[in-house]
């Protein structure tokens, strides 16, 4: 099946969806995901983060469809036609999606564990605005443990249902859903029940913000200053394959291991996770390859390899709205405005 | 012309013999001795018959699109969980009058090879869960239901389920979900209930008043049905009228009356309250655009308009609205435009089942900043940032509910931006109890 994504033509596999032909392109093209995830069956189609327009629905029938559609869970059709980065209806919409997620988001990165692995940084930062229209009050929950190890700080959730879908596939028994409706509505175990299973960590793993995180690891350093290795280790439970996190000699965390776009392929047993916090329960293989978080490699190994081209981009945008006749030719663009009149 | 509520008034139409005496269960007799089901299902397609839900999609295309694979079950379900404000036709029809939708129920589910039916009853509604419930019994002990019904071969239960009181429900997929024992969120489409309704069977969800209305089209052929009303928009629709007129209630009306005189004729509305003027009305449940009074009146073209499905969404959204559901809601002078937006935001934003993004935020955010604006604390861009916000929400949701919350506001913005200006410059009169905007020069204004 021939699809075109922004102007770049690919041969599929019938009942691939527009996401995963976007994403066999590379990350360029591909549409933000906040709740799909494609190792849980069912997910996605919530956030509607990665909504596209399709100017032409197939071959046989090429009319474009009236209504942007979600990227994750919409299978792509012969000759289908689909305009992600390049169409502006599409960016605006993002930045309302972006705008929504936020309105009852706290800004608490400062203090958030998530800070600098956060899907939900990542998409504002790409694709919203600097700006806020809201001056409402913020809808605010108390944290609440789920068992020992897991801590649900519901204020940063923004529903994606990964968890809700996590705990269902991987681990027995139903304890972990929704309650409520609408934006009061919150993750939650059975009356404030643990979840008390060998998987339950992965939660942890599959949430794009800090609404789950792992309290053996809590406050305990910034992603960006430790350090990801692969390693293995012999496990009954699980395939013992995890990311360990080093700051300096400690392993400061455990986590799954994760592909470029944030996802765990292999989950991991509370076992590894929680328990295995020395070096020598391990065999390392080799430093992580972070092609996703650009904050937690920048500055390691040598290099730098994120090229700052949005902030620039952003930079030179505000900049030029300071009426002055400094030099700006090192940004790379061409200043918009006027020429000072009193020159 | 009544098709639905010709008997309603007679004394114990809800027992069955009463109901029999006026000619009831004579569909079922006829489609089941004489008809094949396709037969039954080609005469609701000539009939024309749309939905009366809302949407308005023909009931005939609904059902040919039902998937007919060997082997699996095949579902109807009755969307009987009315719960849009401004809409009660649903609930008056079925308290008054059980029989006429279980005669309905099974003329339909024999059409569609269903052997298994239910009707997703609002939960509120508890008393006609029993009428529901005792009509179900009476037409089980005559035969009419259960195994080999009327000695043809063809079984059929019908179960009623309560709902939870969830407006969401009343959207079919989430209805489904609801029906399955789980979270009332609707389900993302593709694959439509067509195809993978309930229990991943293919399922048909037709609201009440449309298939109450199969029968009447059984007994007198899809064309005499169709010879009601105008153009696409035929046969007969119940009404929910409330508001400033002198007689509200549910009143079945053909379709193709015009407007004013369903307002003003002693027939129908009896016109506006003594003394008072109409400013505007909201036609079809609280989900669709408002209009004011010289628009509902008349089109923009200058034309009469119609109570049909075409005339009142002439002008698309920009100067129409839509028959909706058919609840009818008459606001006189003294009705507050931004008081009423109000309500139906927070309506919606307690609705929301919080599933998707764009309308579980967007509704908080529209109801927040119209309290904010009823109460004297508005700031001059939130009327920008309303519209802003309701064009995000529109279109990028999974289900109807983002479109129906957003479409009241929009349309109140743009019919009545002045009032809504007026609330923002004049904080001190606006939240004066009881004071409401007059429109220099509009016709309402005394």
């Amino acid at each position: 099946m021939k699809v075109t994504i922004d102007n770049i033509t690919l041969e599929v596999e019938p009942g691939t969806t527009i996401m995963q032909a976007a994403r066999m392109i590379g990350p360029e093209v591909a549409p933000p995901a906040m709740c799909y995830y494609e190792p849980l069956k069912g997910s996605g189609g919530k956030c509607r983060a990665c909504l596209v327009k399709v100017t032409a629905g197939s071959e046989k029938d090429p009319r474009p469809m009236p209504k942007l559609v979600p990227a994750c869970i919409t299978a792509v059709q012969d000759g289908m036609i689909v305009e992600n980065t390049v169409n502006e209806d599409v960016l605006e919409t993002r930045k309302g999606i972006v705008e929504f997620l936020l309105l009852n988001h706290p800004l608490d990165c400062p203090v958030c564990d998530q800070a600098g692995e956060c899907h939900l940084q990542d998409f504002s930062f790409e694709h919203g605005v600097s700006s806020t229209r809201t001056v409402e009050e913020r809808n605010t929950f108390e944290p609440t443990d789920l068992g020992p190890n897991i801590q649900l700080n519901m204020n940063r959730c923004i529903l994606c249902y990964r968890c809700v879908y996590t705990v269902d596939q991987i681990t027995d028994g139903r304890v972990h859903g929704v309650m409520h409706r609408g934006d009061h509505a919150e993750i939650s175990t059975y009356i404030e029940k643990a979840i008390d299973n060998d998987f339950s960590g992965n939660v942890i793993d599959v949430c794009p913000v800090g609404a789950l995180t792992d309290k053996t690891y809590r406050f305990k350093s910034r992603v960006w200053f430790s350090k990801p290795v692969d390693a293995h280790c012999e496990c009954e439970k699980c395939s013992g394959k995890a990311t360990i996190w080093y700051k300096g000699d400690e392993v400061i965390r455990v986590t799954g291991r994760k592909n470029m776009w944030g996802e765990v392929t292999d989950f991991i047993c509370n076992g590894c996770r929680f328990d295995k916090k020395k070096t020598s329960d391990w065999v390392i293989e080799g430093p992580t390859n972070v092609s996703r978080h650009s904050v937690i490699s920048a500055n390691k190994y040598g290099a730098n390899l994120i090229k700052p081209a949005f902030p620039v981009l952003q930079a030179a945008r505000d900049y030029k709205q300071i009426n002055d006749d400094r030099d700006r030719s090192f940004l790379g663009i061409q200043p918009a405005l006027p020429k000072s009149k009193k020159k | 012309m009544k098709i639905l509520t010709e008997h309603i008034d007679v004394p114990n139409i809800d027992s069955i013999d009463v109901f029999m005496k006026h000619g009831g269960y004579s569909a079922v007799t006829k489609a089941i001795k004489k008809m094949t089901p396709d037969e039954v299902t080609e005469e609701v397609k000539k009939s024309g018959l749309r939905g009366r839900g809302g949407a308005g999609f023909p009931v005939g295309m609904k059902w040919s699109f039902l998937a007919k694979p060997e082997g699996v079950p095949r579902y109807l379900v009755c969307n009987a969980d009315e719960s849009e404000p401004g809409t009660f036709k649903d609930h008056y029809l079925m308290w008054k009058s059980p029989h006429t939708l279980i005669e309905g129920m099974i003329v339909s589910s024999y059409a569609l090879g269903a052997n298994t039916s239910y009707i997703y009853v609002r939960g509120e509604l508890m008393y006609v869960i029993n009428i529901l419930e005792k009509a179900i019994q009476e037409a089980y002990d005559k035969g009419l239901l259960g195994k080999n019904i009327l000695g043809s071969g063809y079984d059929l239960d019908l179960f009623v389920q309560p709902g939870g009181g969830a407006y969401i429900c009343g959207e079919e997929t989430a209805l489904l979900e609801s029906l399955e024992g789980k979270r009332g969120n609707p389900r993302n489409k593709p694959p439509f209930p067509a195809v993978k309704g309930l229990w991943q069977c293919p399922t048909v969800v037709n609201n009440v008043e449309s298939i109450a209305a199969t029968s009447w089209i059984v007994n007198n052929g899809g064309d005499a049905y169709a010879a009601i009303g105008v153009g696409r928009s035929t046969g007969t629709k119940l009404i929910s009228a409330s508001g400033h007129i002198k007689k509200p209630g549910v009143y079945e009306i053909p379709l193709g009356i015009t407007v004013e005189d369903f307002i003003y004729s002693d027939e129908w509305c009896g016109g506006i309250r003594d003394g008072h003027k109409l400013k505007a009305v909201v036609a079809g449940g609280s989900s669709v655009p408002i209009l004011p009074a010289e628009l509902i009146l008349t089109t923009a073209a200058g034309e009469k308009r119609l109570m049909t499905y075409e005339s009142l969404s002439d002008g698309g959204f920009v100067s129409g609205t839509m028959l909706g559901s058919g609840g009818f809601v008459v606001m006189d002078e003294t009705a507050c435009i931004v008081h009423n937006t109000l309500t139906f935001a927070k309506f919606y934003h307690h609705e929301s089942c919080g599933q998707c993004s764009p309308c579980r935020e967007g509704t908080g955010w529209m109801d927040k900043v119209l309290h904010r604006i009823e109460h004297g604390q508005g700031r001059k861009e939130d009327i920008d940032l309303l519209v802003d916000v309701a064009k995000k929400i529109e279109g990028n949701t999974i289900c109807p509910l983002g479109d129906a919350a957003s479409w009241p506001v929009a349309a109140a913005i743009r019919h009545f931006r002045d009032e809504f200006e007026w609330h923002i410059e004049h904080p001190e009169l606006a939240t004066k109890p009881g004071a409401v905007f007059m429109r220099k020069g509009a016709s309402w204004t005394k």
